[in-house]
């Protein structure tokens, strides 16, 4: 039984109080919680500062490029459906460059979970507009001033058929690994939007900020996170500043229902074909 | 190095004129109309049936970017020996529109004949003494009652003019419409035995006989290059494609779609190259043999995902079939001016090879050695056909199985990670022939981080310069034991004064060239199927005495010229002979400058 030291590995170099370790923390305890060994487990990420998280998890990793983490995470559970696939990343990797690849994920409902780092900022390059900055924002690259409105990930990924849609908070790390082990046990695609202040470079939405503005709809016993158009609606309301599971179906998953769908994962096949098998591929050019 | 198989054999030999009897060893015929008129099933029909009955065939598809109108055209060699080009001549004409002749007249022999739908007036220049026949293509075709199967007519007319017996057509409409119904069988037959019985009728003494069909107990292989690319991907071992559907390089993906789920592979058509590539590279790294194909546009795209292979050191196969660019270029025509891209391309240096199939055999044998050179070298192979290999169609002898093997590379076994019993396995441990094994993931013991990043040996960031010199030299060391010269092959006096190079698709017709040339001068033919690493030793060898290269290629800016002047030397000796019009060479392309 795997402990959460097995799920780490070397320090990270993160800022302190930078909302990401809590992201990694929440992650290895989740593994732990659902009882997966390291070698079982896959952290697809992308660059930036959150990119380095597939560095320090424990588990296997692909620290990949930027935007990237979508497709390669897709190539690696259709390979091999066996491996529990996390991608994760920041909000300028999902939303921003990558942003076309994560839809895409969600129609055709691969199963892994996308991990986002969303703190509103690009921080590595040292505070830079992100697609998720509020409008007003001031930052080098809009120094009067954002003139563009936010994405909304977690109402584009109802809409977009994302099949497990959370919000979490780095301040909250007990509810965090509640939806990260919900997250990972749903088949198909579960995007998991989490608020990682950017304690250097972001100075409106801090842990104050959220702390003050988050609606935890977990706690509201009357919210149903199966009613699509009823999630659309409260996460409107509070203008998605809002934490827990927000919607959620059961669909098939893509490695289930696409062409060659098979019970043996692609990395046991045998290569080697009998040559009858070769011969009547080669022989059906004989037309 | 290999010799290459004589491809030529056939290219000097003469038609000679019988009054209305032409004697021929071999044949070209065309059918051409605009787009959506069953220009492409007609020439399947014929190209399919003489395969059938013994001949070998070399089927040329000339197409363009809209779905109906233009003007599309499909040219077919018959011979009896093995043929790899469609030819510079054309004897037998069927035009479904004065279009059709305009276009395909300069290309005509002398002897020619033009079976033309006569529903429109033919008009063919002053003095032209090729001959026409007038068959009511479309008019029997209604009278029928599907104006479609004219072109179902124009077979038979063709096939009376080649003196060809019917049953054999008749037996490729059977298995072709089989799930269609009888009805449509039998108009279709019907069709074709109009057509024959008009031709017979009023162009009693029109006739080419083509020579005696070779005896097969089996048809040879009729296949395309990309479909060569397909079962040799398959063969491979090859278990995931993912790509985005661009001409010419679809029909890989619509191959393997037909036959990879049934070896429990995964196709998915990605978003945009970007993903594909990228997707790829995943399945690669979870230990899937995988793929992505493409044209120049998806190429492109796929430039910063060729650096991450490079630097994770991850295997992955891309084939690149070359059309007309740059942008959008000539979608529908062929060129070979990725060479450049596939070897230069991507931000910063990463170990990569660079095949170029030269006929479609080879684009099956190619992909074999893309799947291993990949997985033992842990580095990005691109294969670089083109729409002329890509999408015409050949009769060939046969496979050889016995060169299908599959050879993973450097892979650590569960045993020796066990062994070692560590939390993490050093993945790119520096090794003194730059390769380090591979675990994959699901794997106890063998955790690692594959990085974009320059990285240590686990897969942690680094920027310090000793750790980073260290593991690019490493990347480097890797390709030192490959040798490009094995890709290369030469036919000809061991040291001529004048060699005619090409790489990829240009072999057919520099190889008939070379045969011609070869009575009057010192000639060699030099082709080159890996242009990185070039194989300049092996290339070095065969020039080294040479007085004159031609350098024949499909580009504007002769890209291998400069590859062998840049690697071999020899600049005041090479002389580029390029095409970039879209249209393969014909080999008086080639002798026409050889001889000044």
């Amino acid at each position: 039984m795997a402990k959460v030291i097995d799920f780490k590995y070397d320090k990270p170099t993160w800022c302190p109080g930078c909302g990401d370790y809590t992201v990694l923390a929440a992650m290895q305890q989740a593994c732990v919680g659902l009882g997966l060994e390291p070698e079982q487990v896959c952290c697809v990420s992308g660059i930036g500062c959150a990119g380095k998280i597939a560095q320090h998890f424990g588990g296997y990793g692909f620290h990949s490029l930027h935007g990237r983490s979508i497709p390669t995470a897709t190539g690696i559970k259709l390979a091999n459906q066996e491996l529990v696939v996390i991608a994760a990343g920041g909000d300028g990797d999902g939303y921003g460059i990558g942003l076309g690849h994560s839809l895409h994920a969600m129609r055709r409902n691969i199963d892994i979970t996308y991990i986002v780092m969303d703190n509103h900022i690009y921080g590595l390059t040292t505070g830079k507009l992100s697609p998720n900055s509020q409008k007003g924002f001031k930052t080098k690259t809009s120094p009067k001033g954002s003139a563009e409105d936010p994405i909304r990930p977690v109402e584009m990924a109802i809409v977009t058929g994302s099949s497990f849609v959370a919000q979490a908070f780095s301040g909250n790390v007990k509810q965090m690994v509640s939806i990260f082990e919900q997250g990972i046990k749903h088949k198909g695609f579960s995007l998991i939007n989490v608020f990682s202040p950017c304690v250097t470079f972001n100075k409106v939405n801090t842990y104050d900020w959220f702390k003050e503005h988050i609606v935890n709809m977990d706690e509201d016993e009357s919210f149903d996170p199966t009613n699509r158009m009823d999630a659309l609606r409260r996460v409107h309301e509070v203008e998605s500043v809002c934490t827990g599971v927000i919607y959620r179906e059961e669909r098939p998953a893509f490695h289930e229902t696409m062409l060659g769908a098979s019970e043996t994962a692609g990395v046991h096949l045998d290569l080697d074909l009998a040559e009858e098998e070769m011969q009547s591929l080669i022989d059906q050019f004989r037309r | 190095m290999q010799f290459c198989l004589d491809t030529a054999g056939t290219y000097y030999l003469r038609n000679s004129i019988v009054r209305g009897v032409h004697m021929n060893k071999q044949l070209t015929w065309k059918v051409g109309g605009a787009q959506g008129e069953g220009i492409d099933s007609t020439g399947e029909i014929l190209a399919t049936t003489l395969n059938r009955i013994g001949y070998y065939i070399f089927a040329y598809r000339h197409f363009m970017s809209l779905i109906k109108g233009g003007h599309t055209n499909y040219k077919i060699r018959i011979s009896s020996e093995p043929v790899r080009y469609h030819g510079d001549d054309l004897q037998v004409l069927v035009a479904f529109d004065q279009l059709s002749i305009n276009e395909n007249l300069r290309e005509m022999n002398a002897d020619g004949v033009i079976i033309y739908d006569d529903k429109f007036q033919a008009e063919l220049p002053e003095g032209s003494a090729v001959r026409l026949c007038p068959v009511p293509l479309t008019g029997i075709a209604k009278e029928l009652g599907n104006v479609i199967i004219k072109n179902m007519v124009a077979a038979g007319a063709s096939c009376r003019l080649l003196n060809l017996e019917l049953q054999p057509f008749f037996e490729v409409v059977e298995e072709k419409f089989g799930s269609k119904g009888k009805d449509l069988i039998e108009r279709n037959i019907k069709a074709i035995q109009q057509g024959y019985d008009y031709m017979k009728e009023h162009f009693a003494d029109e006739m080419f006989q083509l020579p005696t069909a070779p005896q097969v107990d089996r048809p040879h292989l009729l296949m395309t290059g990309n479909e060569a690319v397909g079962l040799g991907a398959l063969l491979a071992g090859c278990r995931f494609l993912a790509a985005y559907p661009i001409t010419p390089a679809t029909e890989i993906l619509y191959w393997l779609l037909e036959n990879m789920p049934n070896y429990g592979g995964k196709i998915v058509q990605a978003e945009d190259e970007i993903a594909a590539c990228i997707m790829a590279i995943g399945a690669n790294y979870a230990g899937v043999r995988a793929m992505t194909s493409t044209s120049g546009p998806g190429f492109s795209l796929m430039m910063e995902a060729l650096g991450l292979a490079g630097i994770s050191e991850t295997p992955l196969v891309i084939v690149d079939v070359m059309r007309g660019g740059p942008s959008t270029g000539l979608p529908t025509k062929t060129e070979q001016s990725d060479i450049n891209q596939a070897t230069y391309g991507s931000h910063g240096e990463m170990p990569r090879i660079v095949l170029a199939p030269t006929t479609i055999e080879e684009c099956f044998y190619y992909m074999i050695d893309a799947f291993n050179l990949a997985e033992r070298y842990q580095c990005p192979v691109i294969v670089t056909s083109d729409l002329y290999l890509g999408m015409s169609k050949q009769s060939v002898d046969d496979l050889d199985m016995s060169r299908v093997v599959i050879d993973r590379g450097a892979v650590v076994t569960q045993e020796e990670l066990d062994q070692r019993g560590q939390k993490t396995y050093p993945r790119y441990a520096v090794t003194e022939s730059g390769i380090s094994p591979r675990p994959f993931p699901g794997m106890p013991h063998g955790r690692f981080c594959a990085l974009s990043n320059e990285h240590d040996d686990t897969g942690l960031e680094i920027e310090d310069t000793d750790g980073r010199v260290a593991q690019m030299d490493k990347r480097f060391r890797k390709l030192d034991t490959f040798n490009g010269g094995e890709h290369v092959s030469y036919k000809g006096p061991e040291q001529p004064d004048v060699v005619l190079v090409g790489f990829g698709s240009t072999t057919a017709q520099i190889a008939e060239a070379f045969a011609e040339l070869s009575s009057t001068y010192s000639i060699g033919h030099l082709q080159i199927g890996c242009v990185y690493p070039f194989p300049t030793e092996a290339v070095r060898k065969i020039l080294a005495h040479t007085k004159q290269i031609f350098v024949i290629e499909n580009n504007k800016t002769g890209q291998l010229a400069q590859m062998l002047q840049q690697n071999v030397g020899m600049v005041d000796k090479v002389e580029a002979i390029l095409k970039y019009n879209g249209n393969p060479f014909t080999v008086r392309d080639i002798t026409t400058t050889v001889r000044g």
